[in-house]
């Protein structure tokens, strides 16, 4: 005798305990407090913020923790949250040439005004594993060098190139557009190019980096230099009516990378060279340089450029880029699906019906292939 | 766009109270809500936004909207276009009804049924005579809906041209010029390769003689059902940002051609259950022998039809 399934909100509350209890792990171990997570895996914490759209390293990290440290899971959580959050004010746009400076390279200079400053990086370090780190407790041989002594700012090396007129401009919109918000306004085609960049800073790093990628194994023509890469802190400014004046309201730390692509020039245009930008919260290199790479061969088309390949094709990049949607989609294959099925299933049995009679189409009557199988089988 | 938070989590700085319904927070704590969370969890200014969308959707019956979608506390895929538009019309006398699959105790059900309990404290119900706001998935109830109620859909993919024409760009202007022979091309070559259409749900409808439309992924028993329904029906996908709508009463025609009229599946045997020979049949597999049972997908119609009395073979 057959039973319908029943108690869904019983099973639901109790993978609630179960998924509470596997996050937690060992309870002998001290459980890890967001304030480690912040400090000790601010790289998770920049991606988490990054892609989740909200500058938070607090909430970011517990979204980390809350997910067990599934990172498009802590996006999630952490978008989920920010959209119910109230907007207060448009802060001025961002000054990356006053950024604080922890780190810049260009690899088109050997030297420049400011200096190459590695920073932080895994650059240079050999990939062995640190088995000392193994032994908790320990404390760095020696501490960093004091990094306050002089808060280093530079020029943005797209600007020295600009005084020469040897660079486009960065895309002035002009003071009466504002950009599209696109976690409050749907992404339309064709989008323009602060749209794809809004999109593609929420955009999935792993997606962004195999696009990227794809444009300089020959799918697409990129061939870009890195004008630049800065990771620093750049101080938000709100321009406050009631005082007729901007107020610093605090900082926040951002990944900028400038790639350029030479350009031939065109009838409209003059020989020079055109950007591809990328920008990431916190430390996010591999972000902020796919980003650029992606950007820039979006705009192809504008330079007369071949727009054959997959990065080139806006509805495809743009459409596809968000994990949390790309996330969501692929695991709603998760929910049921017997009612579809059953419709395929039916269908099925029909062709299979007209295949094994030697191709000729039955008659419209379906149910009774279904129903007469059912009995022969239920005779066994 | 980023945006910069300085308020604690719990802080529910957000909570706009609305006008005109009970839902300031202290009404809301009343009825044992989720506090911190406005009324139906977004904020007025969202559902305002969705309204209107809606108001455009049923003015224009068929054609997709797009709205700004908001990121939900659900998975995209999920039904958070459905959620959304619960949410934009449900108010505190609403009765609600979730259904996926036909069934109200499907996990996914059980789970959006209970996220509106928890941020509206509405009274919810599995029978579709006592709803007046219903969420679907897959199904549209067998019990028929009368006017006055709200069925509202969940949709993956809204664009019926999408798996012939991929560009957005493209398929807005096919439905501008009702150019839709694209699709006809298609359930041709289905009858040219398998002697019959062989779509079988998501089967595209043309709504009040104009837009082509995806049902969404109803099986096409459920098609007829649409056809000049006096319920009004509200479409919401949420990671694609479109809602659309068919208006109470207004055309809904299955695609088909005159030498092979739509049809619909149909059964040979009976709910094994309540004996209904009218309803959408989901087959039960028992053993691993072939042994199957055929029982009805929507859960409430079969049990109200077995409280009445009525008996399948298989009845306990």
């Amino acid at each position: 005798m057959y039973v319908a399934v029943k108690g869904g909100e019983r099973a639901i509350a109790q993978s609630h305990v179960l998924v509470a209890d596997a996050r937690r792990g060992d309870h002998a171990l001290a459980e890890l407090s967001v304030a480690q997570i912040r400090q000790q895996l601010r790289l998770a914490v920049a991606r988490v913020m990054t892609e989740g759209s909200l500058y938070d390293e607090d909430l970011a990290a517990l979204a980390i923790k809350q997910a067990a440290g599934d990172l498009v899971e802590a996006i999630f959580l952490l978008r989920a949250y920010r959209t119910t959050l109230p907007r207060l004010a448009d802060s001025l746009p961002l000054d990356t040439g006053r950024m604080r400076i922890e780190r810049r390279i260009s690899s088109a200079f050997k030297d420049l005004p400011g200096g190459q400053v590695l920073g932080p990086t895994y650059d240079y370090t050999q990939r062995l594993l640190d088995f000392s780190l193994l032994a908790e407790g320990g404390q760095p041989a020696e501490s960093a060098p004091n990094a306050a002594a002089a808060p280093l700012e530079a020029p943005r090396v797209t600007d020295l190139l600009a005084g020469e007129g040897l660079i486009e401009g960065s895309g002035d919109q002009g003071e009466d557009r504002a950009p599209v918000d696109l976690t409050r306004e749907p992404l339309l085609f064709p989008a323009d190019r602060a749209t794809r960049l809004q999109n593609l800073a929420r955009a999935d790093e792993g997606f962004l980096l195999a696009l990227g990628y794809s444009t300089q194994r020959g799918y697409s023509t990129t061939h870009p230099f890195a004008a630049e890469i800065r990771f620093g802190a750049v101080p938000v400014e709100v321009f406050v009516e009631e005082l007729g004046f901007a107020v610093e309201i605090g900082e926040i730390a951002l990944t900028e990378c400038q790639l350029i692509n030479d350009f031939h020039g065109s009838a409209e245009a003059p020989p020079q060279f055109t950007r591809g930008y990328g920008l990431a919260f916190g430390h996010a290199e591999r972000k902020a340089m796919a980003m650029a790479l992606v950007d820039r061969s979006l705009r192809a088309d504008e330079f007369g450029e071949s727009t054959e390949s997959p990065a080139n094709d806006e509805e495809f990049v743009l459409s596809h880029s968000d994990n949390v949607e790309a996330s969501g989609f692929v695991q709603h294959l998760k929910l049921p699906h017997y009612v579809d099925f059953q419709t395929n299933l039916e269908m099925l049995r029909r062709l299979r019906a007209d295949w094994e009679s030697g191709g000729e189409p039955g008659g419209e009557d379906a149910a009774r292939i279904m129903g007469q199988q059912q009995e022969e089988e239920g005779e066994e | 766009m980023s945006t910069v938070s300085s308020t604690a989590p719990n802080s529910g700085s957000s909570a706009v109270s609305s006008a005109g319904t009970a839902s300031t927070p202290a009404a809301l704590g009343e009825r044992g809500m989720q506090p911190g969370y406005n009324f139906a969890y977004l904020d007025e200014h969202t559902k305002r936004m969705i309204r209107r969308a809606l108001l455009k959707a049923v003015a224009i019956p068929g054609y997709q909207v797009p709205f700004g979608s908001r990121e939900m506390p659900l998975p995209y895929g999920w039904g958070t276009g459905g959620i959304q538009v619960t949410a934009a019309v449900i108010g505190a006398a609403d009765v609600l009804k979730v259904i996926d699959q036909g069934a109200d105790d499907t996990t996914n059900a059980v789970n959006i049924r209970s996220f509106f309990r928890k941020v509206t404290g509405v009274a919810t119900t599995e029978k579709t005579g006592e709803a007046t706001l219903i969420q679907t998935r897959h199904r549209i109830p067998e019990t028929p809906l009368r006017a006055g109620q709200v069925i509202v859909y969940q949709v993956p993919i809204p664009e019926p041209l999408r798996w012939l024409e991929p560009r957005e760009t493209e398929t807005r202007t096919m439905h501008a010029l009702s150019e839709y022979g694209v699709m006809h091309v298609k359930l041709y070559e289905d009858i040219v390769r398998h002697g019959r259409i062989a779509t079988t749900y998501d089967y595209p409808v043309i709504v009040n003689g104009h837009y082509l439309m995806r049902p969404s992924p109803i099986p096409k028993f459920d098609n007829p059902k649409m056809h000049r329904n006096p319920a009004l029906q509200l479409f919401g996908a949420g990671r694609e940002k479109r809602v659309y709508a068919v208006p109470p009463y207004t055309d809904v025609r299955s695609l088909d051609f005159e030498d092979h009229p739509f049809t619909v599946e149909r059964w040979e045997e009976p709910c094994a259950l309540c004996g209904a020979t009218e309803a959408y049949l989901d087959e039960i597999i028992l053993d691993d022998k072939g042994g199957r049972m055929f029982v009805c997908s929507d859960t409430e119609y079969c049990g109200t039809r077995r409280e009445q009395g009525h008996r399948g073979k298989d009845a306990a």
